[in-house]
């Protein structure tokens, strides 16, 4: 079954091929049914892979497929690596994926580029398992690189939209500079240790053989191509412009699957973090911030898929956090945890979104839990979940990274704490404004609501069981299971310096964090009970217009690079290298005008120059060359 | 006889030929004032012929005289013809190839 892996990412790929060269052919019923099934077919796949890791005593070989690059002693295979990790992150790709391909099927369904958005996704999935079945750094860049692509294809779908292109050019730009860190880190490696793929570099790096100075700025580079791919300060602005593009997309890519490929890449590269504690305490610093920086922007956000975007980029910051602790482990669980319930919030704002008839606004919503139950009821799920109250998947991979970082600092976790407090007052907030209270919005809308059909449906209900259940793989040792996850991933993942904690410690911290974030909820609920949308000021107003990083960057970067490019533009091209090429074409046609007048045209004249010549050529042979 | 006389009448012959090309305006004379520049150079390989006791001059005077008869052949044709179209063999006139 493991030698059959390289199926897994061929079928998307056969999927992509299908609709993307039959975009003018293919019928429109035809085209999600096709993409769906391929993602199924890859879902039983990767079923089948899961399954067979998890049972298997030693470590599964690469699947070695062919050389991509040979060139003197550097030989790059094109191979797959199939363990823990990788299994892992291949079912919550395939499964998400497949249900938000469902959902897309329904949710697309009029649009008139269905059969090229089918192509999109498809394309995307099979460059997210390149990316995760990488056995070597340049595969993952492969897919890394066509991840970003679709990103950029998917966000400006509807790309008659010109704040749409926008949102898309920046995302794909800030994306860029982060992956120029990655292919930086990736050179170094390649310079240091001559080779690329996993295996054989960290059996290199599993003694003492990097130094810290080179293994701290590989894990800086890395980390770089993280920010990027991940959203993380100060790259993160793409990703709250990414919800231009259709919501499923937003869920699978920009929630679920995409954005977490740099904490892939982070636990997949643990030996290098392990060798170097500068890049750890980085990461941790860079990951609090942002978790803290986004939880409070979406306080004040009233799109309810940009609330949703902000929440993703300080989930992600919690992942990093974990990270910064050396809790990879607990980051791929966040990671899992987060796939299911951020999907589920998304594509339950989608089916928001579509009964409303394209209105996103949270302020002309309201008391929508009566026209549509099951979105209502898997949302609340989905926002438990996120919220952190037992049993839900939420409860335990947050609670697992707060106790990392108690274990570690306790300014960490007392900060983690604050922003862990203000995703669920934001969250409910989302909640109790979209479904609770009286409806808001104009009679016509009123009048549209209604339930989404089941494609739409059954995802939510299937991710909102799993949004419930999945925290179990991770059930913490003071309940006295195991680990699952931990286990599981341990041979892959080492994690780094995290100290066992006292049970009564722990149990301390979980009722400190569940207690308050019951009191934030009530506070969510009694600020939500009469809404008041009256324009922010002070420190709400500079929330709601997201800390004024946009413009922040507008007028440091972008602004000075425009007119730099301006200045370019005017005097170096046009009176530099215009002027040049030009100055030449004009002295030739002044000379040419002079050199001219001497063609007169006079018989006469032409003979006394060459007389005149031959003489001279004479009396010049004479005196000066002697002859 | 010395050489030098050869010489002198050779490079005579040969300004005659220059300043006769150079200062008339009469196509004809300025050809034959071609001519006698070729005659100049013909005296001056003959007498270096005598000189050194070598044929090899001389046949290329006999090479020259030629040349210049057919070259001669074409020149006046030319004339004729210009003479036909113009009524004149001024060359101060025959100045259109400048258009």
């Amino acid at each position: 079954m493991v030698q059959l892996a390289y199926l897994i990412p061929l079928f998307p790929l056969i999927g992509f091929l299908i609709n993307g060269l039959g975009w003018r052919t293919v019928p429109k019923q035809a085209a999600g049914f096709l993409a769906s099934l391929m993602m199924l077919i890859s879902f039983g796949l990767s079923l089948g892979v899961f399954f067979e890791v998890k049972n298997a005593t030693a470590a599964i070989a690469p699947i070695h497929l062919f050389d991509f690059i040979h060139a003197g002693k550097l030989v790059i295979p094109f191979a797959f690596k199939i363990d823990a990790l990788s299994s892992l992150f291949l079912l919550i790709i395939t499964g998400v994926g497949f249900l938000i391909h469902v959902y897309s099927t329904s949710y697309m369904h009029d649009d008139e580029g269905v059969v090229k958005y089918f192509a999109y996704l498809n394309l995307f999935v099979f460059s997210m398992l390149l990316l995760v079945m990488g056995a070597n750094y340049l595969i993952m860049f492969i897919g890394w690189e066509g991840v970003g692509l679709c990103s950029y294809l998917l966000i400006g779908f509807w790309f008659k939209n010109r704040d749409y292109t926008n949102a898309a050019k920046k995302a794909f730009v800030m994306n860029r500079i982060g992956d120029l860190g990655f292919l930086i880190g990736m050179m170094l490696v390649l310079l240091n240790f001559g080779t690329l793929s996993y295996d054989s570099l960290f059996a290199e790096t599993g003694g003492m053989v990097m130094s810290n100075g080179l293994a701290t700025a590989i894990a800086i580079c890395f980390f770089v191509g993280a920010m990027g791919k991940s959203a993380q300060l100060p790259l993160y602005t793409w990703l709250p412009d990414a919800m231009a593009g259709p919501t499923p997309v937003s869920a699978l890519i920009h929630a679920a699957t995409m954005v977490t490929a740099g904490i892939y890449m982070i636990a997949r590269s643990s030996a290098i973090y392990n060798a170097s504690e500068v890049a750890l305490q980085f990461i941790a610093v860079i990951g609090l911030v942002t978790a803290i920086l986004a939880a409070s922007i979406a306080i004040k956000q009233y799109d309810i898929k940009k609330v949703l975007a902000y929440s993703t980029v300080s989930q992600l910051g919690f992942m990093f956090l974990a990270i910064g602790c050396g809790a990879y482990t607990t980051a791929v669980f966040h990671v899992m945890t987060h796939a299911f319930f951020k999907a589920l919030l998304f594509l339950g704002s989608g089916s928001v979104i579509h009964a409303m008839g394209g209105e996103q606004d949270i302020r002309s919503m309201g008391g929508l839990g009566k026209k549509m139950p099951i979105t209502k009821w898997t949302f609340l799920i989905g926002c438990i979940a996120i919220a952190g109250l037992p049993p839900f998947a939420g409860f335990f991979s947050k609670d697992e990274i707060l106790a990392a970082a108690f274990a570690h600092n306790t300014v960490l976790y007392v900060l983690a704490l604050g922003a862990a407090l203000m995703t669920a007052f934001y969250m409910f907030r989302l909640y109790f404004l979209t479904f609770t209270g009286s409806f808001r919005g104009t009679h016509d809308q009123e009048h549209h609501l209604h339930e989404s059909p089941i494609a739409m449906t059954f995802p939510l209900m299937v991710l909102a069981i799993l949004a419930a259940v999945a925290g179990f793989f991770g059930m913490p040792e003071v309940f006295g299971e195991h680990h699952l996850l931990n286990e599981f991933l341990s041979p892959v993942v080492h994690n780094h310096g995290v100290h066992h904690m006292e049970h009564s410690t722990e149990y301390m911290l979980m009722g400190i964090s569940v207690s308050l974030v019951a009191v934030m909820i009530f506070f969510a609920y009694s600020r939500t009970r009469k809404p008041d949308f009256a324009p922010n000021t002070g420190l709400a107003k500079v929330l709601e217009h997201k800390w004024y990083v946009d413009e922040l960057y507008d007028a440091v970067i972008v602004r000075p690079l425009v007119q730099f490019s301006g200045f370019l533009d005017r005097i170096a091209e046009r009176k530099g290298i215009d002027g040049a090429v030009n100055g030449v074409g004009r002295l030739v046609r002044w000379g040419a005008d002079r050199m001219r007048l001497l063609q007169n045209g006079q018989v006469g004249a032409y003979l006394f120059t060459m007389v005149v010549g031959i003489v001279l050529l004479f009396v010049l042979g004479l005196f000066c060359f002697n002859f | 006889m010395p050489i030098q006389y050869y010489l002198f009448l050779s490079l005579a012959l040969f300004c005659i030929g220059i300043m006769g090309a150079l200062m008339r305006r009469n196509a004809i004379i300025i050809f034959m004032s071609i001519e006698l520049m070729l005659n100049a150079v013909n005296l001056l390989l003959a007498a270096f012929s005598k000189m050194y006791n070598d044929s090899a001059a001389q046949i290329f005077v006999f090479f020259i005289m030629v040349v210049a008869a057919a070259e001669v052949a074409v020149g006046l044709a030319i004339i004729v013809m210009v003479y036909r179209k113009v009524h004149s063999v001024d060359v101060n006139i025959l100045n259109r190839l400048k258009h």
